[in-house]
């Protein structure tokens, strides 16, 4: 056991002060100040994690509208509305914006908003981390559609595999490009893991156990650890893929002893867990928006956590299953179906879990439960399709089809796209302070679904055809023509789908029915401040004695008291009980998180053109993490 | 929503050491993925080995000594950091400062001595597989090292200037476990680059 060391108690608390002189010193210690400056040093997670998840937001527009061009050039043969050329970059664009800059960064987006509100603390742990972080997100992203708009999109696929992506047959700086823009995000994206895993274990309100855990905190502490052990995988990839075309390694390059089957265990070994990176935050929202629609708590609060970590210990077993047409031994590919289709076991028991509680409940059927629905029902036939090609002869089969196409956009779009707008109407009155129209939620949702299937279903069909993926077109004589037409009917309704919600988002900022704290009557803690929340969350620490805190005592908050008024001051507690020990102080606004992530950038582009830039780039960044770290003088730093 | 006030921080201390601070929770999670970080990358050299029937590919294993040495001084360092580590957590001051001063002189120390284990070598990255991945892997362990001794002279002068309150003390001991990393990721990177290709 460590000592500890009290300060002497000269300073002002909560408790010397009542509510609205509290709330008054709060606001001033934790505001984000005014001016451009203020708003680029903010540390508040709300801030934030509102930009992080406009930021996604509008990745997934561009990406989109890529899914629509190559609609609309597929939707016949021997179209030529995109030239070979640029039919490849917008492949890789669409999936690399859609994976990298849109569905990992948006579940980490909603995370750093809501877990410190739901686990009840005042900011994230490392805020300034969490600054860096999105700056880093955004300028990777930009960096990566610029160099699109300059025709130096990737055009390697989203998984860019060797030789393709090999100075040999690549030698304009697009795989260069991509290399770096999964470093860019894979920073990002590890460092907001760092924040979410101290912040559950150590910034929980009082009270709040391990059995306390709101799921959706569990799902994001899961998902943290797989980017931790996942992530370091696909930046060894790209560095080392980069190293190759830049530097005249030989990682990739057979003749001189390297090895291209390598590049795909390397990106695989992230790439399969990836998936789970996006699947299981999504299924952390349906267990939300399943109890407080079903107005019931989730039946098997025990069994989904349980299947929420084994299904991230799975994830990893799982790699190889993408590489069964490279000739793998019998033996691994056995081993990898069965573990494939084992994975399907915990993903079947939350879903039978949120059907009991449905079942059990009483269900009001407002727009978020509706894409709950939703997600249940093509999350379904994704996973069905899943176990169909975990097995060998099957996978090779369709391998490189479109019914693979089909199959992962099921499991992507129906497993965390689905989920997450659903939770988008669940936690936009919390986020705004005002609802989502109900009437166009439910088009919304109609739209989406219908637009969906239409869209997708009949590439199943067309795999089994025969048509390959990643093709820029195909000839009459294949009679491909009329699904891929439907298919792209259904594309352009599923895109409509996401202009009406971008209408409804503007349309009720403005004009939405006011939400109050707790529009839905929700259990957790989120709802138990106001709507948007103040600077500082919460006036008082809650204390958790129940878990759904919000329904055990209607219209009653215990809460401690006894924290500091002076400075900015989270409560720390234990991994397990969530006792507290420690009032630690939380860090005020900086610029320097800003000007290291403009360092960092300078050096992750330099290198792509020399390798000196790992030179003169690291002074620097090495002087920008100093101004960073070093103590200002506050009462924050000096305590 | 009405709050009632059931209990009391008002006694509990404003930093604490180990697991009860918030930095040494994010340290463990650094060192968790820089962990898998080193573990990908000797699973790569391992792949690497395994796919070619000759290892060194086209060149001699590295000379013994760099690799030898440091090993040895890695091993040492553990003890002054744990001295340096009991006085920040009695809050010596004077201690602290010892400690930290001779962590830093060892660490510059290391590097210089890494630079002689990249000489000796005896491949480059752009000969063959194997010299590619054993510059790698060296590399990757040298920008861990490095960072680790840039942040441990931060550290140093900041223990010399006003900022050194009771708080830094905890930070001083985060820097001392962290080098427990440092050395412990080095011994299989020792093993894998230096004795390996002399199977």
């Amino acid at each position: 056991m460590s000592e500890l060391v009290s300060t002497p108690d000269r300073e002002l608390r909560d408790n010397d002060l009542d509510h609205s002189e509290l709330s008054a010193r709060l606001i001033g210690l934790w505001h984000t100040p005014s001016g451009w400056l203020g708003r680029l040093a903010t540390v508040d997670h709300k801030v934030v994690g509102k930009r992080y998840i406009l930021t996604a937001f509008a990745f997934l527009a561009l990406g989109g509208i890529l899914a629509v061009l190559m609609r609309l050039q597929l939707s016949g043969a021997e179209r030529k509305l995109l030239s070979p050329d640029l039919y490849n970059q917008v492949f890789t664009m669409h999936g690399s914006t859609m994976m990298f800059l849109f569905a990992v960064p948006v579940m980490k987006a909603f995370a750093v908003y809501f877990v410190p509100l739901m686990v009840g603390t005042r900011n994230i742990a490392f805020p300034r981390l969490n600054a860096f972080s999105y700056w880093i997100f955004l300028f990777g992203g930009c960096f990566l559609w610029g160099s699109f708009l300059f025709n130096a999109g990737p055009d390697i696929g989203w998984f860019a595999y060797v030789p393709l992506s090999s100075l040999q047959f690549n030698p304009s700086k697009r795989a260069d490009v991509w290399a770096q823009m999964i470093t860019f995000t894979e920073v990002a994206a590890l460092a907001v893991a760092v924040e979410i895993v101290v912040t559950v274990f150590k910034q929980r309100a009082v009270g709040m156990t391990l059995d306390r855990i709101p799921i959706y905190v569990w799902a994001m502490l899961v998902t943290a650890f797989l980017v931790l052990f996942a992530m370091p995988s696909v930046m060894i990839a790209s560095t080392t893929l980069i190293l190759d075309r830049l530097v005249n390694t030989h990682f990739y390059d057979t003749a001189s002893g390297g090895n291209v089957l390598l590049w795909q265990h390397l990106f695989w070994f992230f790439g399969h867990p990836e998936v789970y990176i996006i699947f299981i935050p999504a299924t952390g929202m349906v267990s939300m928006l399943v109890a407080t629609f079903a107005r019931r708590p989730v039946v098997g609060y025990t069994v989904i956590v349980l299947s929420l970590i084994a299904t991230g210990f799975l994830s990893f077993g799982l790699w190889v299953h993408h590489m069964f047409a490279t000739g793998l031994p019998q033996l691994g590919a056995s081993m990898f179906t069965a573990s494939s289709m084992l994975i399907a076991v915990p993903s079947g028991l939350q879903i039978f879990c949120w059907l009991a509680t449905l079942w059990d409940g009483r269900p009001v059927y407002r727009t978020p439960l509706l894409f709950v629905l939703g997600f249940i029902a093509i999350f379904v036939l994704g996973g069905l399709s899943g176990v169909m090609v975990a097995s060998v002869p099957i996978d090779m089969q369709v391998h490189d089809t479109y019914f693979v196409v089909a199959h992962f956009h099921y499991v992507l779009i129906g497993g965390a796209v689905f989920p997450l707008i659903g939770a988008l109407y669940y936690w936009f009155p919390k986020i705004t302070g005002r609802m989502l129209s109900e009437r166009l939620g439910r088009w919304n949702f109609w739209l989406a679904f219908i637009g969906f299937n239409i869209g997708f279903f009949p590439m199943h069909i067309l795999g089994l055809m025969g048509m390959p993926r990643r093709v820029y077109t195909y000839t009459p004589e294949m009679g491909w023509d009329h699904l891929n037409l439907l298919s792209s009917t259904g594309g352009v309704v599923f895109a409509t789908s996401f202009v009406l919600l971008i209408f409804n988002v503007i349309h009720s900022l403005r004009r939405g029915e006011l939400a109050g704290d707790n529009p839905w009557d929700a259990s957790t803690l989120e709802w138990a401040t106001s709507s948007p929340p103040p600077p500082y969350n919460f006036s008082r620490i809650p204390v958790v004695t129940h878990r759904d805190p919000l329904w055990a005592d209607a219209g009653n908050l215990p809460v401690v008291a006894g924290l500091s008024v002076e400075r900015r001051e989270v409560l720390l507690s234990s991994v397990a009980d969530a006792e507290p020990h420690t009032r630690e102080s939380s860090p005020e606004p900086s610029i320097w998180p800003l000007l290291t992530a403009i360092a960092t950038t300078i050096f992750f582009i330099g290198s792509i053109f020399t390798p000196w830039a790992v030179v003169w780039g690291t002074p620097p960044i090495a002087a920008a993490l100093i101004g960073w770290f070093w103590p200002s003088g506050t009462k924050e730093d000096e305590e | 929503m009405r709050q009632t006030i059931v209990r009391s921080v008002n006694d509990l201390p404003t930093y604490g050491f180990g697991s009860q601070s918030g930095p040494w929770w994010g340290a463990m999670a650094f060192i968790a993925l820089e962990g898998m970080g080193f573990a990908v990358a000797i699973a790569a050299y391992l792949y690497l080995y395994a796919v070619n029937p000759k290892w060194p590919i086209s060149s001699a294993p590295p000379d013994l000594w760099p690799g030898t040495l440091e090993t040895a001084i890695f091993l040492l360092s553990v003890i002054p950091n744990e001295l340096t580590n009991r006085v920040a957590h009695r809050l010596d001051l004077r201690g602290v400062r010892i400690g930290l001063i001779v962590m830093s002189v060892i660490g510059v120390g290391l590097l210089v001595v890494r630079g002689f284990s990249f000489a000796h070598l005896n491949t480059r990255w752009d000969l063959d597989a194997y010299g590619s991945v054993v510059w790698f892997v060296l590399g990757l362990h040298t920008t861990h090292l490095a960072t680790d001794v840039v942040d441990t002279i931060v550290l140093t002068i900041l223990m010399f200037t006003r900022h050194a309150t009771a708080r830094r003390f905890s930070d001083v001991t985060d820097n001392a476990f962290y080098w427990n990393f440092v050395v412990i990721a080095w011994l299989p990177l020792y093993l894998l680059l230096d004795w390996i290709p002399r199977l």
